[in-house]
């Protein structure tokens, strides 16, 4: 869907972007990932056409970003807001119209929204009169309501409280299914691991891993095993990181340089097993290992 | 499908429109304008306040004046009253004032003219002193002009009150009335209403541009049109709200104005319209002269230099208010930058009885070349005729500057609705127009 090639912006001395390569599948749920001031909106702006970038090209559809492209993506911002003395019913027709939808289009979509989300009575109101919560799916709406082919959500759980955070994951999973390609950007990264299917790490500019999430989780493993034995485990010289007793048993985490079958023989001698699974690294652990350390190399 | 600049200013015109203040502002400004005219008029209809004085007039100069309607004189003798028993006498009386008029050594009306005292109850009115000194200087006159052995008879009769019929000579030899004042005040005005119109509806475009950057609406807008298509659609929006004004203002004060004028205070209007053609002799304008002096005016340049300027200025400094307006967060912090932008407009109003008074003058010249001024400063000329050449360098200057105003106010714009709590210096302005 999105393929950006040597991508570099650069503000001043700072530079934003250090000619970044990245390519976002056609309708995946892609997280853009990377602390603040690591260039996600700087990216995010260029996919918009706010800005343009210093060189590189950014393909849409394998064709590079033209203006006719702003009417299919949808774009939530991170510094987001409303007309507050205008209505509400207005202004989501305004914002569909400027996207290039027709007023009758306009209409009677917004309509179909209002009322899939149960806010048909906010349309006459104005934006000031709305609660944060009721904002916040009116700026959900104007977001989705031409139909993009590509969303694009900067922070998008940051200042929604957690029913809107449910609602509105839902409705993104769902547009995804109907076809949707949807971008994440945030620097929260555990939030994103249960909805993204691929991720992009950035820092200072630069893409440090990108992939399937399940791929580079798996390329991260680092030897950390969770065990679910009956009694109390005994690990003889091994290096416990967590233990918990749950209604399966009691449970341990432990890491060790060790081969998996030797593991399980070794702890099989002392201990009653139940369950053995290799854990899967979380992306913020990943994060952090990879601004420590660089990027792990590919035959490691 | 619309163009969403359209769409833009489409928006900007109707929410505005649609507001109360609007609505409010419309109609009352042309009562208020209405009033501006009108109750001068009334004012001087009004009687005024009475005052009576009493004299103590020593060496008997003012006897036997009466004084006006307005101001009463009545005389205290001067052999059974002094200063002191004069005062008494004003505090226990229901008069208002007490002139004291001293005779000094032997009637020397140098040295009366430095020592004469006027008490009053309460403050002394500007008018009365006014009229005590006119009368006083009058006997003061005549007496020292009988000293030197003149008759008084014979110098009133030798004043002579000049009237001067000027006249323009124009280019292909015909004579036109010159109409200075005429011109003095369609220039001033006109330019006035340009300075006011460029100030209300410029600063409106930066109140704008700082709502949406409030708001935080601005990049979710931006996500869909350039952002020059929003800052130009908000200048034109806006714009056309004032004009929309401004034809609503002209229509209803001059309805209130003819109105009141035929109809209700038919009598008061009268004395202020020039005499007629009967009574030349009352009046330096008369309605032939009247007709010859509009005659001099060329209204077709000084009507479309009128529209020209009311734009070129409004689109020049509302692309300058919406680039400041870009790059702060609030409002209050808007008032560092106002003043140099603003500057320019208040030295031309400010310098525009000087360009006046030498319509063709350098300063004259300077001030409507410079784009920044010759809204205002030119249009103040326009009247007094200027040379062809001049009005399309000026325009001609205007309008590429504008051209270069928006592109830069554009840059500056495009990179300030992005920018959050950053207090921005005039340094950081000029960077964001090489990003």
């Amino acid at each position: 869907m999105i393929r950006a090639k040597d991508v570099r912006k650069q503000y001043g001395n700072k530079v934003a972007l250090a000619n970044i390569n990245l390519n976002i599948p056609s309708g995946s749920i892609y997280g853009l990932l990377g602390p603040n001031g690591a260039g996600k909106t700087s990216f995010i702006r260029i996919m918009n056409q706010i800005t343009a970038p210093d060189s590189g090209v950014v393909l849409f559809d394998n064709e590079p970003l033209k203006p006719a492209d702003i009417g299919r993506i949808g774009y939530l911002p991170e510094e987001r807001g409303l007309y507050k003395k205008m209505k509400v019913g207005e202004q989501v027709l305004y914002l569909a119209k400027l996207k290039g939808l027709s007023s009758s289009e306009a209409k009677s979509r917004a309509k179909e929204w209002f009322v899939r989300l149960e806010m048909e009575d906010f349309w006459e109101k104005k934006v000031e009169d709305l609660s944060k919560g009721m904002a916040q799916k009116v700026q959900f709406v104007t977001t989705v309501l031409h139909k993009p082919a590509l969303l694009i959500f900067d922070e998008p759980f940051t200042g929604f409280d957690p029913i809107n955070t449910n609602l509105i994951k839902n409705e993104i999973k769902r547009l995804n299914q109907e076809g949707a390609t949807v971008i994440f950007s945030t620097h929260r990264m555990e939030s994103v691991e249960e909805i993204c299917d691929h991720i992009g790490l950035i820092n200072n500019g630069k893409v440090m891993v990108e992939g399937l999430l399940l791929d580079i989780r798996k390329h991260y493993m680092n030897g950390t095993y969770a065990f679910t034995t009956k009694e109390q485990q005994t690990f003889s010289g091994m290096d416990v990181l967590h233990r918990d007793l749950q209604h399966t048993g009691h449970t341990a985490t432990i890491k060790s340089e060790a081969y998996p079958s030797a593991l399980i023989q070794k702890l099989a001698k002392e201990n009653q097993l139940l369950g053995f699974e290799e854990v899967l690294p979380r992306v913020s652990d990943i994060f952090i290992d990879i601004v420590n350390n660089g990027p792990k190399p590919l035959n490691s | 499908m619309k163009s969403p600049i359209l769409l833009i200013i489409q928006r900007e015109f109707i929410t505005r429109v649609r507001k109360k203040t609007f609505l409010l502002m419309t109609l009352l400004a042309p009562l208020l304008l209405a009033a501006v005219m009108i109750v001068p008029g009334l004012l001087a209809s009004m009687p005024e306040d009475d005052k009576s004085i009493i004299v103590l007039d020593e060496p008997s100069i003012l006897v036997p004046e009466e004084g006006t309607s307005q101001f009463s004189l009545e005389y205290l003798n001067p052999n059974e009253f002094d200063l002191e028993t004069g005062k008494t006498f004003l505090r226990e009386s229901d008069k208002d004032a007490l002139l004291y008029i001293p005779s000094g050594n032997g009637w020397d009306p140098d040295f009366i003219k430095n020592n004469i005292l006027l008490f009053g109850k309460e403050d002394i009115g500007i008018d009365l002193q006014r009229f005590v000194e006119r009368q006083l200087e009058e006997k003061i006159n005549q007496q020292k002009l009988i000293r030197q052995g003149v008759d008084p008879e014979v110098v009133s009769q030798t004043k002579t009150k000049v009237t001067i019929k000027s006249f323009t000579m124009g280019e292909e030899g015909n004579e036109e009335t010159s109409a200075t004042p005429l011109k003095m005040g369609l220039g001033y005005i006109a330019g006035i209403l340009i300075y006011f119109f460029i100030f209300f509806y410029a600063v409106q475009v930066m109140r704008g541009v700082i709502e949406e950057k409030t708001s935080r609406i601005v990049e979710v807008i931006i996500s869909s049109v350039r952002p020059r298509q929003l800052m130009m659609g908000k200048i034109l929006g806006i714009g056309l709200v004032g004009v929309v004004q401004f034809l609503i203002w002209v229509i209803l004060s001059g309805t209130i104005y003819a109105v009141v004028s035929t109809f209700i205070y038919p009598e008061i209007f009268a004395q202020q319209v020039p005499a007629g053609p009967g009574s030349p002799d009352l009046s330096t304008v008369d309605q032939t002269n009247l007709f010859s002096m509009l005659n001099s005016i060329n209204f077709p340049v000084v009507l479309s230099g009128f529209v020209f300027y009311f734009f070129g200025g409004y689109f020049l400094y509302s692309a300058l208010f919406a680039a400041l307006g870009s790059a702060i967060d609030q409002e209050a912090d808007s008032q560092q930058f106002m003043l140099p932008v603003t500057a320019p407009m208040i030295i031309a109003i400010t310098t525009a009885m000087n360009v006046i008074q030498d319509p063709n003058g350098p300063l004259a010249f300077w001030m409507s070349m410079i784009p920044l001024t010759s809204p205002i400063s030119m249009m103040i000329r326009l009247p007094f005729g200027v040379p062809i050449w001049q009005i399309g360098l000026s325009a001609l200057i205007l309008v590429g500057t504008f051209f270069g105003v928006v592109a830069l106010a554009g840059k500056i714009y495009r990179v300030g609705i992005l920018m959050y709590g950053k207090k921005v210096t005039w340094k950081e302005l000029y960077k964001w127009l090489k990003y």
